[in-house]
């Protein structure tokens, strides 16, 4: 506003402290200049963040989608130099090798998180298992790897028998349990007091309480943190290289060396031959599906308690 | 394991046909690898965190960034791997030349990148470790109390001025915990570097040179190992285990800070 004009209402303003147009947004302000100038700078940062996962979507779909075929899930990986071949042993030992750590985990681990929740009365016991299952959780999983092989492999614990998919089976279950010990543990936490009283009021024993009434209605939770657990040993490669190692030949047994896609995408990508180049493409295809389904299967699932 | 001493973390001569073992070489990748991953990955893993917090977006649009950071965490380290090999690497195997075109004189950047090395492991060990630090810079910063907020506003900052002066620091301490377990994972990391950073055993100060990190040394060499060999690497992955625990451990002791605070 200019002296020599003034209107009423500018002049108004003027004299209770401030100028109206002072309440317009001015985008040459230092302020908001600024902070333009972060939004745009935190923008770009979730652009970049995001890009990857774009990126590794679309190449692993177009240069594995592109190879699958029925010969392809179904038939044994080539010689090397050779053209053709499949994944199909591979694919059958990922089910086997994760089946085997589900088994073993998803007991232990549930049993363990009711222990935590519902037994334990906060003592020096579950304060340390607690701990330990947080100082599991951050171990890194070659480290899982090694020490399976020095526990299981190198003693040849299971019939004489030195790498072999219990081995590896039993590797991925490490690398499960915290995170399934976690999830039981939360999950418990979260179920209302009510319930566990009503039960008691009727009558039940602890026991009856927590099979019937607790662990039912914790149900989804817990298995959403199963399926994530399950998923993430799927595609898990550093505990497998040297417990169930990797084998060219359909799956002979539990205690024989087995193949899993992860060794294979590991072993056939740095090998100096198209053939098991492209397979190591469509086994990364097969098993980034199957690990994105099951991550939003678990989403299904936990939002089912939400609702 | 006690029979090589203390030589073993600072000597670089990994010789196994003299039978002679020093880990410095991968005890350096390990450390500067996650490292330099962290500097890069902890501005863009808050900002994303800021970006999907704050309302500066639709909530649709926020949580589908939400979801595919989570999702990029899903992703399995030996398919990360496969990408870095075949298209990463190649991409930015150019933009390397240039860094040692123009800053050839620093050690760092003294050889020519030539594939696999050190700068595209630190890359992709930059892309798994930011859904970690996302994910959980972003539940910190939900748990800023909106009274917080509020009292900022009320007294007249502007959104970032609330953010940067007000949010951040309140959250700050979450947020430290979040980037200490991701530092952990990027040590313990080993597919996806085993693959891209080259194993070398020889020392180099250059970022553009293949390297080796104790978890890719494993990987790679473990397999075929017998003997002493076995032993050194065994002492190898003990030093990893306890440089893994005592950064876990840490960002554990700081995670409980936080939940005093706030709770």
């Amino acid at each position: 506003m200019t002296s020599t004009f003034t209107d009423s209402s500018s002049a108004a303003a003027s004299h209770s402290g401030f100028e109206r147009s002072s309440l317009r947004f001015n985008p040459s302000l230092a302020r908001n200049r600024w902070s333009f100038l972060f939004t745009s700078v935190a923008a770009t940062f979730a652009a970049i963040c995001v890009l990857p996962l774009v990126l590794v979507l679309v190449y692993v779909l177009i240069k594995g989608g592109s190879l699958i075929s029925l010969r392809l899930l179904s038939e044994l990986p080539p010689a090397p130099g050779l053209d053709g071949g499949g994944i199909g042993n591979a694919i059958i030992g990922t089910f086997v090798v994760s089946s085997i750590a589900a088994l073993i985990a998803i007991p232990v681990g549930v049993g363990g998180g009711i222990y935590l929740a519902e037994y334990s009365a906060g003592g020096w016991f579950s304060q340390f298992v607690r701990f330990g299952t947080d100082v599991l959780s951050g171990v890194p999983s070659i480290i899982c790897g090694v020490f399976i092989y020095g526990l299981i492999v190198s003693t040849r614990f299971f019939f004489d028998q030195s790498y072999s998919a219990m081995a590896g089976g039993i590797a991925l279950s490490v690398l499960m349990l915290p995170t399934v010990i976690k999830t039981t543990d939360e999950a418990l936490k979260l179920v209302p007091n009510e319930l566990r009283w009503g039960a008691f009021g009727v009558g039940a024993s602890k026991f009856v309480t927590i099979v019937r009434i607790t662990l039912p209605s914790a149900f989804s939770p817990i298995a959403t943190g199963a399926v994530l657990a399950i998923a993430r040993a799927a595609g898990e490669t550093a505990p497998l290289i040297f417990t169930a190692l990797f084998s060219p030949f359909w799956p002979e047994g539990l205690f024989n060396p087995i193949a899993s896609m992860s060794v294979l995408i590991y072993n056939f990508a740095i090998m100096p031959y198209e053939a098991q180049i492209s397979l190591a493409w469509a086994a990364s295809f097969v098993l980034v599906v199957m690990i994105l389904a099951a991550n939003l299967f678990a989403r299904w699932l936990s939002r089912l308690t939400s609702t | 394991m006690a029979k090589f001493g203390l030589d073993f973390l600072t000597t670089s001569n990994w010789d196994p046909v003299s039978e002679r073992y020093g880990a410095f070489t991968a005890i350096y990748g390990t450390l500067v690898s996650s490292l330099l991953a962290l500097i890069i990955a902890v501005p863009l893993g808050v900002g994303t965190a800021v970006f999907i917090t704050e309302n500066l977006i639709p909530a649709s649009v926020r949580n589908v960034l939400g979801m595919m950071v989570e999702l990029l965490a899903a992703i399995p380290s030996v398919v990360l791997g496969l990408w870095a090999i075949f298209v990463m690497e190649p991409f930015i195997r150019p933009l390397l030349a240039v860094l040692h075109a123009t800053l050839g004189w620093l050690p760092f950047f003294s050889t020519t990148a030539q594939g696999p090395g050190m700068a595209p492991a630190i890359l992709i060990l930059v892309v798994m470790i930011l859904p970690i630090i996302t994910a959980i810079a972003r539940d910190s910063l939900n748990q800023v109390p909106p009274e917080l907020r509020q009292a900022a506003y009320g007294i007249g900052a502007t959104r970032w001025g609330a953010i940067l002066q007000v949010i951040l620091p309140a959250a700050i301490s979450g947020i430290t915990g979040g980037v200490m377990l991701a530092l952990g994972r990027a040590m313990g990391e080993t597919m996806a570097v085993t693959m891209i950073i080259g194993n070398s055993t020889n020392f180099s100060w250059s970022l553009l040179a293949p390297g080796n990190t104790i978890s890719a040394m494993l990987a790679s060499q473990f397999g075929e190992a017998d003997g002493i060999q076995v032993s050194a690497l065994m002492y190898a992955a003990f030093v990893l285990m306890l440089l893994t625990l005592v950064v876990n451990m840490m960002a554990q002791w700081v995670v409980r800070r936080l939940s005093l605070q706030y709770s």
